[in-house]
């Protein structure tokens, strides 16, 4: 049985309420009012869509061997990189074999469908096996768009295979329009659409009861039959018509997420997907449509697996680690949208020396640090020379990889001095669970929420920004473990 | 078995320029007048220098690399000038190198220069450039010297299980003690009082340090000309001598940074140079025997935790020895009697050898009344290098 075998999600930590937005643009634009409902998931400074893929990748492989996953696919319409492959970002940062099939999908929303339809395929064909499949979007509207008020933040990802399958993939139906309704240019940084009402009548309007249709067509079934049905669109209106269209009842049709989180582009089908999941029982048939470009949509049946999943982030548990994002200028300085002042010492040159990146791109990647097989001391980065007093043997120690170990904070400070987009800089000494020790940035938090010997997970966020030479550079940071989040 | 050098070196001259934002001074010149106070000083001229060991820390916006400069700054006779750099110990490590040219016979007359000019950055703080290499600088947060120092004071309040108050409470009084001192001294750069209150109340720079917590970023320049005791006697033969008594240099050994064992509230490499140092000075009670210090205060907390690293407070105790006063200039250690790094200033590669200048001018009672410590025997300076958990240290006596 070929099938999903494992799920993840990732919301950043932050949200922003959209009268936060409104109150600041909304003299531009008073209609937007309509759109200033609810909140949307915001990308901290330090998040970007490599990130929030690894993460929700992180999160779908909780407990699993890593050595068996087989391939990592990343979907995303706004990678960081033209030229180099993000899903080896997100596959380091898994701390997988190197020797699997890695590839990238974007540049239109159906992109995180249309990878996990590839994973399948190749499941199906016997040519991989556990392929991991993570969608993230971090889209950006200009400054009183509706986009920057519909988009948020957010990431979700499938582990698929041959075993253990929680939900059995019975088959997949697609379209593929060039139908502009919303597009970037190869430099553009702020998506364009074209006129509301014609993307909501013609584009959600006709193409995703084409699309449903032709599913239930080739496979012999009816909308009916589905106890969950997943398709993106934030036009209320227009969900209305759909619906009707395809005789759907309301409780059959997942939340567009739209009033917690926003449209996080390839990530959005899939994300409610995992919310799905997290509310499915065995014999569930759930129908799942991606829009954009045309759409995908793929016809998946819960299993008894459901059962004995383990539990994990996922969408809820992500939902509900949170902080309000009060302040719209700070969000435009997360995301560079406005020239700030970091001080003459934010302007120190970066270089970015790739043959060094390349020789400590596992530590780097997948935090590997080393462990002495001569006294079984922990320590990153990776010593030749053993640092324990005691010991000093050399060339003993084998790899081990620290980002899934967690950690407690040795020592902290918040640093005012320090150049960051978001200050002040808050970082201390951590110690590893089962060993050794690193001096690490700390995020999603301020120093309020640090004490020495509390607990830490690691996060795998953008460490640097080289504008100049548009390099974004990664490495993990520290998460206070924060109480009842969980 | 190796002895030390104890009492095998005299210095037989200081100098040591006004420290501050010399905006209109290169480190060339800052060199020339600490080398024309410190030759006058001593007695010679240039010819009798038969080597220079020369201290400078940021290579990259002061001098350039090597020990060129200097050369042609003093138009030095073609003798070998040696620049050291290691950290903020760069300029003890210079006299270091002076000291063993010396001991070693080697030579009879060495002169050991600091300078940095740290004012042509354009902004506040210590230049940001990587310390650490490369890896460290893209791995690392993106820290910064008070960051680092600050943690200190986190990992201390952890290890004696004190509220962060009574830290900041003697943080502060160290601070204020060094203002108290800087006021008296001419060459300081910070030379206004300032009260607890103002420091306590001072704007975070990094938790918990605040602003009076962090140390003066100056420019300048110190140095020492050293020679054997018997040649001393002949130049000066009615001069008292303020000879070397130890000189100590400990490096992490990758322990406080590597392995967990390391509290954090101390530096494990001013406890083996101290050790060291007192082992070589043959000084048995430092509590006891040493009669002043200037040590390494690039922040208030990093005094602290020496004053129990180099054995003076027992551990955890010492806040309650800065509030009782032991460390305060009419205390039974005055501790930065010209003001520290703190108000005296920090040029990185000169401050080893301004804390010696101070021992120095101390030791032969040459300073007025209001600011001379009463019969000072011993003289100890720290250099404290780096950051906490990687760091140089050093460590000299230097006495009568």
């Amino acid at each position: 049985m070929i099938g999903i075998r494992s799920y993840g999600g990732y919301i950043p930590h932050y949200r922003m309420n959209r009268l936060v937005i409104f109150g600041s643009m909304g003299w531009i634009n008073p209609a937007n009012i309509l759109n200033a409902q609810g909140e949307k998931a915001v990308a901290n400074f330090d998040e970007d869509s490599v990130t929030m893929a690894a993460a929700a990748a992180a999160d779908c492989v909780t407990d699993f061997n890593r050595d068996l996953i087989g391939g990592v696919y990343f979907a995303s319409t706004t990678a960081s990189y033209k030229e180099r492959l993000c899903a080896n970002l997100v596959a380091g940062a898994l701390a997988t074999r190197e020797d699997v099939r890695t590839a990238d999908f974007g540049n239109g929303l159906k992109a995180g469908t249309t990878a996990l339809i590839s994973a399948l395929d190749a499941v199906s064909a016997g040519t991989a096996e556990n392929v991991v499949v993570s969608a993230a979007d971090c889209r950006l509207g200009t400054m009183g768009s509706p986009q920057e008020l519909m988009f948020g933040d957010g990431a979700a990802a499938f582990m698929v295979g041959d075993t253990d399958v929680i939900a059995e993939f019975k088959g997949s139906y697609s379209t593929g329009h060039d139908f502009v309704d919303h597009f970037r240019g190869s430099g553009a940084k702020f998506d364009r659409q074209w006129e509301e009402r014609w993307i909501r009548d013609v584009g959600f309007g006709e193409f995703i009861p084409e699309v449903v249709n032709g599913l239930c067509d080739k496979y012999g079934v009816t909308t009916g039959d589905f106890a969950k049905v997943i398709y993106p669109c934030y036009y209320g209106g227009a969900r209305k018509a759909i619906n009707k269209k395809l005789t759907l009842e309301p409780d059959q049709v997942i939340d567009n997420l739209q009033a917690v989180v926003g449209d996080t582009g390839t990530a959005q089908p899939l994300l409610m997907l995992v919310k799905a999941l997290e509310e499915s029982k065995p014999g569930d048939k759930i129908l799942l449509v991606s829009y954009g470009s045309g759409c995908d949509a793929l016809f998946f049946e819960v299993t008894d697996n459901i059962h004995k999943f383990p539990s994990r982030r996922g969408f809820m548990g992500n939902l509900n680690r949170r902080a309000e994002l009060d302040n719209y200028v700070k969000y435009l300085t997360w995301r560079r949208m406005v020239p700030v002042e970091m001080g003459l010492r934010g302007e120190e040159q970066k270089w970015t020396r790739w043959s060094l990146m390349w020789r400590h791109h596992k530590e780097m990647l997948s935090l590997e640090g080393s462990k002495c097989k001569a006294c079984g001391t922990v320590q990153f980065p990776p010593q030749r020379v053993c640092v324990k007093p005691e010991c000093g043997a050399i060339d003993q120690s084998e790899p081990v990889v620290l980002s899934d170990k967690g950690g407690k904070i040795g020592t902290f400070t918040s640093d005012m001095l320090a150049a960051s987009i978001n200050p002040p800089a808050v970082y201390g000494t951590v110690n590893f669970n089962g060993g050794g020790r690193y001096v690490f940035d700390f995020t999603d938090c301020t120093v309020d929420d640090l004490t020495v010997g509390n607990p830490i997970d690691f996060s795998f966020r953008i460490k640097y920004y080289d504008q100049a030479n548009d390099i974004t550079d990664y490495f993990w940071k520290a998460v206070p473990v924060t109480e009842g989040a969980e | 078995m190796a002895e030390g050098i104890k009492d095998k070196v005299v210095i037989l001259g200081m100098g040591c320029t006004k420290f501050g934002e010399r905006w209109n001074s290169s480190s060339e010149d800052l060199s020339i007048d600490a080398f024309t106070e410190c030759i006058e000083d001593a007695g010679i001229e240039k010819k009798d220098i038969q080597a220079v060991w020369v201290a400078t820390h940021f290579d990259e916006i002061n001098v350039g690399k090597g020990g060129n400069f200097l050369g042609t700054a003093l138009k030095l006779p073609l003798v070998p000038v040696t620049r050291t750099e290691n950290f903020c110990a760069s300029g003890t490590e210079a006299f270091r190198g002076a000291c063993y040219g010396v001991a070693s016979g080697a030579y009879d007359i060495v002169l050991a220069l600091g300078v940095e000019k740290l004012k042509d950055v354009g902004y506040g703080g210590l230049p940001g450039t990587p310390a650490f290499g490369q890896m460290q600088a893209i791995m690392g947060p993106n820290a910064t010297a008070p960051g680092m120092f600050a943690q200190l004071a986190t990992a201390y309040s952890a290890a004696y299980n004190m509220p962060m108050e009574k830290i900041k409470e003697a943080m502060a009084h160290i601070s204020w003690k060094s203002h108290q001192n800087g006021t008296r001294n001419p060459r300081a750069h910070l030379r206004k009082a300032i009260p607890l209150e103002q420091i306590l109340s001072a704007p975070m720079i990094a938790y918990p340090l605040g602003l009076f917590d962090c140390c003066g970023v100056s420019d300048g320049s110190a140095c020492a000309i050293v020679t054997t005791p018997e040649i001393a006697k002949k130049i000066k033969p009615n001069d008292e001598q303020v000879k070397v008594k130890a000189i100590q240099v400990s490096v992490s050994s990758g322990e406080e940074v590597l392995y967990t064992d390391w509290d954090g509230a101390g530096m494990l490499t001013t406890r083996h140079a101290a050790t060291e140092a007192y082992k070589e000075a043959g000084i048995k009670n430092p509590r006891k025997e040493i009669s002043m210090m200037e040590v390494h205060d690039c922040f208030s907390i990093t005094e602290l935790a020496t004053m129990e690293d180099l054995y003076i407070s027992e551990p955890g105790k010492a806040p309650n020895d800065v509030l009782d006063g032991f460390f305060d200039l009419d205390g039974q250690i005055p501790c930065q009697p010209d003001g520290g790094l703190k108000c005296f200033g920090h040029p990185i590669a000169a401050s080893g050898l301004r804390m010696l200048f101070e021992m120095y001018n101390q030791l032969l009672g040459r300073w007025p009344e209001d600011r001379a410590v009463k019969n000072p025997k011993y003289g100890l300076t720290h250099n404290l290098g780096g950051v906490p958990n990687q760091n140089v240290c050093s460590v000299a006596i230097v006495g009568l």
